[in-house]
């Protein structure tokens, strides 16, 4: 390797860090926007309801047409939605601001063993975060009161985790919402960070 | 050639056929009807129609809204007269809004439909309309299209020169059409001593520019004439407002003939500001009268009525300057201001011609003193040709009303000959007609009494219908056409029929209303004072033989819906409170004998049923809206015991597993 060759390297490598830090920088910010925007909405369309019903799913807790929803429900026995029912809201603010923490405090320390420590905590988030809302969903969609007036075929009406489902006169869906769609471009950035390494420039290699 | 006497019978006999086929009656109109017609007033389903119209019911006493240019009748809105439909008068909390001096007068004639206005613009907040039969002016919020106000005019017997506002809608009007002696005059008078006892009372009600709430300001008594129509000036006339007079015979009967015979009767002008000045002064003479001032309050969903006590009045003919006559042929109706606020124009239904006054010639002459004569002794009557700005030359038969459109062209309406003629407002030359199917009274155009008309349609709104739909017995419906005025000649585009009479209407563009609409009451602001706010707080009070029933409805349940204890002789009020917080959840309530109507209760809402169980029994009651899949089990029982019998009081509904 001749010094120049060397001195190429060194300047690439310098590059790289600091486009990581910036891209760690943005990532981590992104995912700020959870505190502020909903992060998961389920839609309700059916014909009687062309304007739609909607639940919006944010870090802190649920929103939206929850009462209509309820009372639409209540037909096939299912359980009342209730803010309170889930434990998960309160302490969900902290865990994300842990998380989003260890992003900032990465890119600061321009440490990549902290880059990795967030990349997996990111990863093992949305599993864990994902599998729960499915097993709510589960919860919701199979603990049917047998006394309601409407038997659902199969006792199951459980909504979609992600996409479109038909759930009788409803298609329902289960889509990110503002919030959602940041973080995930958050995560995308962070696993950019992580993964993506520029080739060095011709330019400069001559 | 000779010809036999065969041959010139055969002759004569082709020439009848041919002499008669040549007399023929000339065809009848049908090509005024728009080529594209079904395609400018299709409105494709589910999209909405561009201009709201306001009619008015006539002898029904309520507005029907329509859409249009498609004509679909979208809502009636009860107003003077009780609707079953929807509780309307029958429901505890609005049987005040139809209280008068007279007591309890559940009907009346709504004639004209006025949107409120700001800078001579409408401004979709509001609209009034005239109870004509009982003197009455009533309000309606456009954001709800609830009638939340009704004001009962003292001292004037049929208030039909009404309820036309101010540039700004500062007031609305109202006036006698039948003049009789005032409401605290001596009253028992022999009739044929009109001209001694009797008077007119121009009423101007003020409208609070926040809230609409309507206060009778001041009455001018005037000369009994009667009183038709009323217009306000805008620009430049803002501070007049003018009205047709006819019968100025003073006749007390036979009018038909007896108001008929002078060429001329009058417009009559009054300046208002100076009016409200010289009320301002104290110049007003405060009357005892009796009238009910009924509002609607949309928190608590109840309607109050007050009877109030006083009025003031000005005699015209003690303060110079307040009114001044405009001689007009003959026995007018309409009387409507261009949208620049210059020119008055007048439609006297028996005149040959239709006469444009010009408020600057008006106010010159008033400089100028330039009278004709007096009436009462000091009430100036101008000259006609120092006020008229011209005529419009043989307009047709029975000229009643005239609307403006945005291109600087007038359109009246003839009921006589049953058409609509336009004209243009600088020369006053007629440039179009087209047949009315039949006998219009008046007509509306978009925004046609305001500063800035809009324009493109005009609906001619008719008194016969005859052969225009499958008949329906001795009793038509009357109906409207519908006339697109974009281009030079007006055309047909459709016709429909109506409610009731539509005397006159009022369009508006739709986005200056749709945008305001509330879809349901917000339960937590439920100010009512039975209101029951969960199904957990329902209950059943007895206070003697007084039962309150504090009811819930939700779908697909009453609660509570098994409900003992009630005795014959009992007066029940039964609260219903809307639970839903949804758009178009509305429930029903109504209960088996009852004498009365049903509730039609909105999200969030509490209405209320007064019902008398006359006889022992098991008496149903159930949600009357076909709310849900599940409407038809959203019924209960009443039990009915005798008179003095001790059965217990006892309420309650099943245990739902599902919502608990």
């Amino acid at each position: 390797m001749s010094a120049r060759q060397r001195y190429t390297f060194t300047l690439n490598r310098k590059i790289m860090k600091s486009l990581t830090r910036v891209l760690v920088f943005i990532s981590a910010t992104l995912m700020l926007s959870a505190y502020f925007l909903p992060l998961w909405h389920i839609l309700l369309d059916a014909p009687q309801y062309p304007e739609g019903l909607e639940m919006k799913i944010w870090l802190k807790g649920l929103s939206g047409n929850i009462d209509q929803i309820n009372g639409l429900n209540h037909y096939i026995g299912m359980k009342f939605i209730r803010n309170a029912d889930f434990k998960e809201f309160k302490f969900l603010p902290y865990v994300f601001g842990i998380l989003v923490s260890i992003g900032f405090m990465a890119a600061i320390a321009k440490s990549r063993k902290l880059l990795w420590i967030w990349f997996i905590s990111l990863c093992l988030f949305a599993v864990i975060g994902f599998s729960d809302f499915y097993v709510w969903e589960y919860k919701y969609g199979h603990n049917l009161n047998p006394h309601a007036a409407i038997k659902v075929e199969g006792m199951n009406y459980q909504p979609p985790l992600f996409g479109y489902k038909q759930l009788l006169n409803f298609t329902a869906g289960s889509l990110p919402d503002a919030g959602g769609i940041l973080v995930g471009l958050g995560g995308v950035l962070a696993a950019a960070a992580i993964f993506y390494k520029p080739k060095s420039s011709p330019n400069l290699s001559k | 050639m000779k010809l036999s006497p065969y041959d010139y019978f055969k002759l004569a006999l082709v020439m009848l056929v041919v002499t008669f086929a040549w007399s023929c009656k000339p065809g009848k109109a049908g090509s005024s009807v728009d080529a594209d017609a079904a395609k400018k007033v299709y409105v494709a389903p589910g999209k909405y129609d561009e201009i709201y119209a306001f009619l008015s019911g006539g002898f029904s006493g309520q507005i029907a809204v329509y859409g249009i240019p498609s004509g679909r009748l979208l809502k009636v809105i009860p107003v003077f007269s009780q609707n079953p439909e929807n509780g309307w008068g029958y429901s505890e909390e609005t049987k005040p809004m139809l209280n008068t001096s007279h007591g309890f007068v559940p009907w009346d004639d709504a004639h004209h439909p006025e949107l409120s206005k700001t800078n001579g613009e409408d401004d979709g907040r509001w609209i009034f309309i005239n109870g004509n039969n009982t003197p009455r002016i009533a309000r309606i919020n456009l954001t709800t299209f609830k009638t939340v106000e009704i004001i009962e005019l003292p001292n004037i017997g049929g208030n039909h020169a009404s309820p036309f506002c101010t540039e700004n809608t500062e007031y609305v009007v109202g006036n006698t059409r039948f003049s009789q002696p005032l409401d605290n005059a001596k009253n028992d008078v022999p009739i044929d001593s009109y001209k001694q006892n009797f008077k007119g009372a121009v009423s101007f009600v003020k409208v609070d520019k926040d809230n609409g709430s309507m206060k009778l300001a001041f009455q001018l008594i005037v000369p009994p004439f009667n009183y038709d129509l009323a217009h306000a000036g805008k620009g430049p006339s803002h501070d007049w407002m003018f009205f047709t007079c006819y019968n100025t015979e003073e006749a007390h009967t036979l009018l038909e003939v007896n108001a008929s015979q002078r060429d001329k009767d009058f417009v009559m002008a009054v300046n208002w500001k100076k009016a409200e000045e010289l009320i301002q002064q104290g110049k007003g003479t405060k009357t005892p009268v009796k009238y009910a001032h009924n509002v609607y309050d949309e928190n608590t969903h109840t309607a109050t009525s007050t009877m109030e006590t006083e009025t003031q009045t000005l005699d015209v003919t003690k303060f110079p300057g307040l009114v001044y006559y405009m001689p007009c042929p003959k026995s007018p109706h309409g009387v409507d201001v261009t949208p620049d606020g210059e020119n008055i124009v007048a439609s006297g239904k028996l005149a040959a011609v239709i006469p444009v006054f010009s408020f600057q010639k008006m106010l010159t002459a008033i400089d100028k003193k330039d009278y004709d004569g007096m009436i009462d002794g000091n009430l100036p009557v101008l000259k006609y040709e120092s006020v008229l700005k011209g005529e419009v030359k043989k307009p047709g038969l029975g000229p009643l009303h005239t609307e403006f459109d945005d291109k600087g062209f007038a359109y009246s309406t003839m009921f006589v000959s049953s058409e609509v003629v336009k004209w243009r407002i600088d020369n006053l030359q007629i440039v179009d007609r087209i047949p009315s199917y039949y006998s219009p009274g008046h007509l509306s155009i978009v925004g046609g009494d305001s500063k800035k008309p809009y324009g493109k349609y005009l609906l001619s709104l008719n008194k016969i219908t005859k052969d225009r739909y499958l008949p329906t017995g001795p009793e038509l419906a009357q109906a409207c056409q519908l006339i697109d005025i974009t281009g030079d000649k007006m055309k047909l585009l459709l016709d429909f029929p109506t409610i009731g009479e539509p005397h006159y209407a009022q369009m508006i563009l739709a986005d200056k209303i749709n945008k305001n609409q509330v879809k349901f009451y917000k339960l937590e602001d439920n100010k009512n004072a039975y209101v029951t706010k969960s199904e957990k707080d329902t209950k059943v009070v007895r206070n003697g033989s007084r039962v309150d029933v504090y009811m819930t409805a939700i779908r697909s349940h009453l609660a509570p819906d098994n409900i003992e204890g009630i005795k014959v002789g009992d007066d029940v009020y039964i609260h219903v409170t809307n639970l839903e917080q949804d758009w178009d959840v509305p429930h029903g309530f109504a209960i088996k004998g009852a004498n009365n109507a049903e509730l039609l209760i909105m999200p969030g809402e509490t209405c209320t049923l007064k019902w008398n169980p006359y006889q022992q029994g098991i008496v149903p009651f159930y949600c009357t809206d076909f709310c849900s899949a599940l409407h038809q089990e959203m019924q209960g029982y009443f039990r009915v015991s005798p008179a003095g019998s001790n059965t217990p009081l006892k309420f309650s509904i099943g245990e739902n597993p599902v919502t608990q």
